[in-house]
């Protein structure tokens, strides 16, 4: 085969708009839901969409780690927790621009994410999934007991975060707009990642490490940077739910919200980015409205996804592709 | 007599009271082709991982083109020139034949901390794993999911990873195991192509293939090395006759 040939091979394959398609609609109802907001007077509608996208970006990061490093981080609220205690604990000590939080929040996290990840990538398995909890309660219980910064009961923050002096993000729809846009990002960024020679490598240690090991690849270095890189993200998240919330609390990140995120990314579809998105977005939904309705929500939920992960092999996108399947092309 | 690319030097390895490599001894000098022989259970293939990082020998050195590599991990020897094949075949199933093979170029290429930019499109890494597909006859099945290959196309697949390495010593552990004999005859022949390009340790249980190809072979009895030589040597010696040639050549 020749280099022109190896290229029209790749590129036919590069194009594939089945692929591009559930994003393209994702994205397209996150762009029209102010508008729908305004027309129908629900305001609301507003707060749970952004609150949808805030916990999508975390989601995302984690499924980088769950569907494509093989790792199951069950510590992943922590990095939300950091993000959003970074603007937190900046507003309390009058620093409340975002050129200054939203680069700490993603340092902070990183730098979590770097320390411990070290360690948790020592292990395999059940034992990275207890190690990373364990980190994961450890900030939980450090932020209950930091007395100066509201302890258990929390931080309200006195405004959302300026930007370069601009209250830029006041506005609930501008907030709404910049989260769009930092998922957006998010998004993008990852998608490019797991096709990328680093995502690639990525993606063969999950497959077989032993292979890669041999052929000269240090799995645990790589991990090491996706851990790092899936917990700035979670940053991101954090620095967003503090703005949104103007609040900050322990609550954050306890090991529920991290089991929260593995739920979202499991019912979704594990591995495909998209679903870690409509897996966050179904999950805030079935707790908005079925709470309303209904206060035992989760003796609904539970059952649910419990028939998701029975019969939807791969998630809700798993699902359309089988039903794709099942009754022809639709 | 030249510098080995390969000296163990009084290797042991137990597996509980298990003796699986005892004392091991050997020298492989550039160019040839190393056959390790002996039946099973013998600790062909322990030696295998020893050699290539994956099992850590209790005792012993391993010096590979010069320098002691005993403690280095597998990812370490792998970019210093030492490829390996599996005996049970180790791929990456859900990743295309070329996509296996282009890793393996990108491992060399060493700037594997790129996040932007498809790999699979990369003509700099497919090129080259390209030509390895066409040295092992398989560039025809490029683009199939490496785990759909038959078990003969996943043995060559094996090789031509290996290969896209460019080693310095090529380990084989077994690549003659399952597969027939026109594939047995192809691999042969392949083989006999690469000898002088590179080093090779060839285990191997296809004795018509060992004594095709080999220009010294070492007998493994029981974790020893009972005897090493050229091969008319080995295959005369009253010794390996009763402990194994015997009952493997009539």
């Amino acid at each position: 085969m020749t280099g022109a040939a190896l290229a029209t091979a790749s590129g036919a394959r590069a194009l594939r708009p089945a692929r591009d398609i559930l994003p393209m609609l994702i994205f397209l109802v996150f762009a029209l839901l102010p508008i729908v907001a305004s027309l129908t007077t629900r305001q609301y509608l507003l707060d749970v969409g952004a609150r949808m996208m805030v916990f999508a970006v975390a989601a995302v990061a984690l499924d980088l780690l769950v569907g494509y490093a093989g790792l199951i981080s069950f510590g992943h609220a922590a990095f939300i927790g950091l993000g959003a205690y970074a603007v937190g604990i900046l507003a309390a000590h009058g620093i409340n621009d975002a050129l200054v939080a939203l680069p700490a929040a993603i340092a902070v996290s990183m730098l979590f994410a770097w320390l411990t990840g070290i360690v948790c990538l020592r292990t395999k398995g059940a034992y990275f999934i207890m190690i990373t909890l364990a980190f994961g309660q450890m900030v939980y219980f450090i932020a209950t007991s930091l007395a100066p910064y509201g302890g258990d009961n929390g931080l309200t923050i006195a405004a959302r975060n300026t930007v370069a002096g601009w209250p830029l993000l006041k506005s609930d729809r501008a907030f709404y707009c910049f989260t769009l846009i930092c998922l957006l990002a998010t998004y993008l960024f990852c998608r490019g990642l797991v096709v990328s020679r680093f995502g690639r490598v990525l993606r063969g240690t999950k497959e077989n490490a032993t292979r890669m090991a041999t052929i000269g690849f240090n799995a645990r270095r790589f991990q090491l940077v996706a851990y790092v890189i899936a917990g700035g993200l979670g940053g991101v998240s954090g620095f967003l739910l503090g703005n949104s919330t103007e609040f900050v609390s322990p609550e954050y990140m306890s090991w529920q919200r991290s089991g929260e995120l593995i739920v979202m990314v499991i019912l979704g579809g594990v591995g495909t980015l998209d679903g870690a998105i409509i897996g966050s977005a179904v999950y805030l939904f079935a707790e908005e409205w079925l709470s309303r309705t209904f206060e035992a929500w989760q003796a609904i939920f539970g059952p649910l996804l419990v028939l998701v992960v029975l019969f939807a092999r791969g998630g809700l996108i798993g699902l359309t592709a089988q039903l794709r399947r099942r009754f022809g092309h639709a | 007599m030249p510098e080995p690319v390969l000296r163990l030097e009084g290797l042991r390895k137990n597996f509980g009271s298990l003796v699986v490599t005892d004392d091991v001894t050997l020298d492989v000098v550039p160019g040839e082709m190393h056959a390790i022989i002996g039946p099973n259970g013998a600790g062909k293939t322990t030696l295998i991982n020893q050699i290539s990082g994956l099992i850590p020998p209790d005792e012993g050195r391993i010096l590979f083109a010069g320098a002691d590599v005993t403690g280095l991990p597998p990812e370490a020897r792998a970019l210093r020139g030492l490829a390996r094949s599996f005996q049970i075949t180790s791929i990456l199933p859900g990743f295309s034949v070329l996509e296996n093979v282009a890793l393996a170029v990108q491992a060399r290429a060493g700037s594997s901390l790129r996040f932007v930019g498809r790999a699979a499109d990369e003509a700099a890494l497919n090129l080259p794993a390209m030509a390895a597909l066409e040295q092992t006859g398989i560039a025809d099945r490029a683009r199939v999911p490496a785990g759909e290959l038959s078990h003969g196309e996943k043995r060559a697949l094996e090789l031509a990873i290996a290969l896209a390495m460019q080693p310095t010593l090529l380990l084989l552990d077994e690549p003659m195991a399952g597969i027939g004999r026109e594939e047995t005859e192809r691999q042969v022949e392949l083989l006999l192509r690469l000898k002088g390009e590179m080093t090779m340790v060839l285990v191997e249980h296809d004795m018509a293939a060992v004594f095709a190809l080999a220009d010294r072979i070492s007998v493994l009895i029981r974790g020893r090395v009972l005897v090493t030589g050229l091969p008319e040597a080995v295959r005369a010696d009253p010794q390996v006759v009763t402990a194994y040639l015997g009952e493997q050549m009539e």
